[in-house]
């Protein structure tokens, strides 16, 4: 590789127009080993992303959901892909399109729905909201709201997992218009210095709001910035969920066994505008780019036909998983209208860990001012 | 008691911390190899290596999100900022990240760091490297900020912010690293949220807080010795939390106040404690509370203008023959 000087060489990779030199992601080892159960859960969580989210834009038409309410739509393989690879030390945290991060990790239709809402049934009380998603029980370190101001949390993650000998990687989500802050820039030089086993992820949707990815950054392949920075690179497509796999696995392999910082850009694309409130994005964009993609490269209808095709997966049972995850996203909608905002006094508590938790630190002094 | 100086005292505090528990580590530009741009970490490096004290790149945004990030995993790092003034490159880290996790995740986070430096003017800087930000970190409720005045409160301080399981900024002061006061051989704490009585009086409660107390304390005796006005001093120690308490107790009874501090004026820490003491001790004022603060320009570079524009003696003998006339 005479450009990419510090690319994975682990396997050819694809250069963005050339050909694949794998052409079954399917088969390669991390995938030829999953069972017809692994990838019908695979093929769940992706469904699941897409029917709950749906279900949210619903709640939001309706004025139930405030805020911001950024969607994956489109973009499901990449999350549902990579969390699937997580193992107990490997821990993950992305920016404010967390929905399906949030649910690829386990979290609840429940407690998500809930926190949109913005009710004290949600994952965070209602204090977060549809970018603050978090389970650090779960791993999952958020939900942030700030461009890019999750790398260095990020490289915190992992540089925990290395303080300890433990053997483990940090999975950091951010967008490709995240990659043009300082603080991600300061990160990737941090990480590699120190040797820190974690992997960035660029979700390279193509848009930054309403900025294609030409007039936001001078060189459009974001992968190579990790050349500055002796750190090794990879891209890969992010509709074939086995791809994203087969990739991420390098990637992640690659930081826990040698200790090093990982850049893996994903190139994939959001359906929806960048916010529900962005009604311009058939401006910015044509009608026809949108069409193209969820024609041929809808991350749902490219696994299941996978799985049909490989017989794991037949009309009738995908129809059961479809109207299973549906259900589960109604249900959501009605236990967060059902749930009761938390009460006043909750406003001020979790604020200070020593407060909440009445400690003797907590007993001199006071924490709030209010009149 | 030995005689140690300000910055032999926090070292202490650093180096028995370091003892104490695993998982305190040091970062932060020149902390390590270097021993310190003002050699407060000297000899640590040596003493427990690259795992402990930990040399960072001049990227004050990516150690301190790293610092949150590692605590989020129960690391407890303690991060240097050379002078808290760079640590406005990294404001989306510290007053975002650090300040609101836990809240945002409704109290499933908590980020046990300690950041510190030196945050002073009166140096002959110019305004970049003159920073007393404590009043901004205390208007992000998640963060708890302190300002040891002496050698004693700021070993005990410190001990504490880095045994304390929410984030920590401790403001040091350059002027103070070589002042000596007496610190017991003997190891201690110092709770948050307790102010200390510097001198007791019965005419003026003056307030201060970090070397304005130290100002102060010496305005006070020329006070007594020149006009027989004597002070209660009072000096905060912690920003947030705030003893309202001693504060308020003073004031009852002296019916006077005059707060002095390094910030500039506008929405200064004193804003608020002039509203508390008002709100709370109305009948008991027997004058208008005034204030010596920094007079409210950017820093001068100068040094006579600048050591004029910062709280001194002069200063603040003059605000307090104010308070009672
Ligand atoms: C520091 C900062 N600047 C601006 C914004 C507003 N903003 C939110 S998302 C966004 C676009 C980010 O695009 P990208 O990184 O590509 O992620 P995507 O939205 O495509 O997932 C902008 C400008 C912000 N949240 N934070
Ligand atoms: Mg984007």
């Amino acid at each position: 590789m005479s450009a990419a000087k510090k690319k994975s060489n682990a396997t050819a990779t694809k250069a963005p127009s050339a050909g694949d030199a794998i052409d079954d992601f399917q088969q390669t080892p991390i995938n030829a080993g999953l069972s017809r159960e692994d990838k019908c859960k695979l093929y769940r969580t992706i469904l699941g992303i897409r029917r709950f989210e749906e279900r949210s834009l619903q709640a939001y038409n309706q004025g139930k959901i405030g805020g911001f309410l950024h969607l994956y739509i489109g973009q499901e393989a990449v999350a549902a892909g990579v969390v699937s690879l997580m193992e107990e030390n490997d821990h993950i945290i992305t920016a404010y399109r967390d929905h399906g991060h949030a649910l690829a990790v386990g979290m609840s239709m429940n407690e998500c729905m809930a926190e949109m809402f913005g009710k004290h049934t949600g994952c965070s009380k209602g204090k977060g909201g549809s970018m603050h998603f978090f389970a650090p029980e779960k791993n999952y370190w958020g939900g942030h709201g700030i461009v890019a101001g999750q790398t260095p949390l990020g490289a915190g993650l992992a540089f925990a997992l290395k303080y300890k000998g433990l053997k483990g990687c940090c999975i950091c989500f951010l967008g490709d218009g995240a990659v043009n802050q300082g603080s991600f820039m300061e990160t990737l030089n941090l990480v590699s210095l120190w040797g820190i086993p974690v992997v960035f992820v660029i979700e390279n949707n193509g848009y930054s709001m309403g900025t294609s990815l030409a007039r936001s950054s001078a060189e459009e392949n974001l992968a190579h910035r990790a050349d500055g920075f002796d750190i090794e690179w990879d891209v890969c497509e992010g509709h074939d969920v086995f791809e994203v796999r087969e990739y991420a696995n390098r990637a992640m392999s690659r930081a826990r066994e040698e200790m090093k910082p990982f850049l893996l850009e994903i190139r994939t694309y959001r359906y929806r505008g960048h916010s529900v409130a962005d009604a311009n994005h058939e401006k910015y964009r044509t009608k026809e780019e949108i069409e193209e993609y969820k024609k041929n490269k809808d991350p749902i209808n490219v696994l299941k036909e996978q799985l049909v095709a490989d017989g794991s997966l037949t009309e009738e049972s995908a129809s059961k998983i479809n109207l299973e995850v549906k259900t589960e996203a109604d249900a959501a909608a009605k236990f967060a209208e059902q749930s009761p905002v938390a009460p006043r006094s909750e406003i001020q508590t979790d604020v200070y860990w020593e407060v909440d938790n009445d400690t003797n630190n907590s007993l001199k002094g006071t924490y709030f001012f209010n009149d | 008691m030995p005689l140690i100086t300000y910055r032999e005292a926090i070292k202490q505090a650093l180096d028995e911390e370091i003892q104490h528990d695993e998982n305190v580590c040091i970062m932060g530009e020149e902390v390590a190899q270097y021993n310190g741009a003002y050699k407060v970490t000297e000899g640590l490096w040596e003493k427990y290596g690259d795992k402990r004290v930990i040399d960072t790149p001049i990227s004050e945004a990516a150690f301190s999100g790293l610092a949150i990030g590692a605590s989020c995993l129960g690391i407890r790092p303690v991060v240097e900022m050379m002078f808290m003034s760079f640590s406005y490159v990294a404001i989306d880290q510290l007053f975002n990240n650090a300040s609101f996790c836990r809240y945002m995740s409704g109290g499933l986070m908590n980020v046990p760091i300690v950041v510190r430096g030196p945050a002073n003017g009166g140096t002959n800087v110019g305004a970049t490297h003159s920073h007393t930000p404590e009043n901004m970190v205390a208007n992000h409720p998640g963060l708890k900020v302190v300002c040891p005045s002496n050698a004693y409160d700021a070993k005990g301080l410190m001990k504490t912010a880095i045994r304390d399981n929410d984030p920590v900024f401790v403001m040091e002061n350059t002027l103070l690293y070589g002042e000596k006061w007496e610190v017991p051989e003997e190891e201690y704490l110092i709770e948050l949220g307790v102010a200390n009585i510097l001198r007791e009086g019965s005419d003026l409660t003056i307030v201060a807080h970090g070397r304005c107390a130290m100002i102060a304390l010496k305005a006070a005796k020329m006070l007594e010795e020149q006009h027989e006005i004597s002070v209660d001093l009072v000096d905060l120690r912690s920003i947030r939390p705030l003893d309202e308490t001693t504060i308020l107790e003073s004031v009852k009874k002296t019916g006077r106040a005059l707060l002095v501090e390094e910030n500039k004026p506008y929405c200064g820490v004193d804003a608020q404690i002039s509203h508390l003491i008002q709100l709370k001790a109305f009948d008991y004022l027997d004058a208008p509370i005034h204030r010596v603060s920094a007079i409210d320009a950017p820093q001068i570079y100068a040094k006579e203008l600048e050591d004029w524009q910062i709280p001194n003696e002069e200063r603040i003998i003059e605000g307090a023959l104010k308070c009672l006339a």
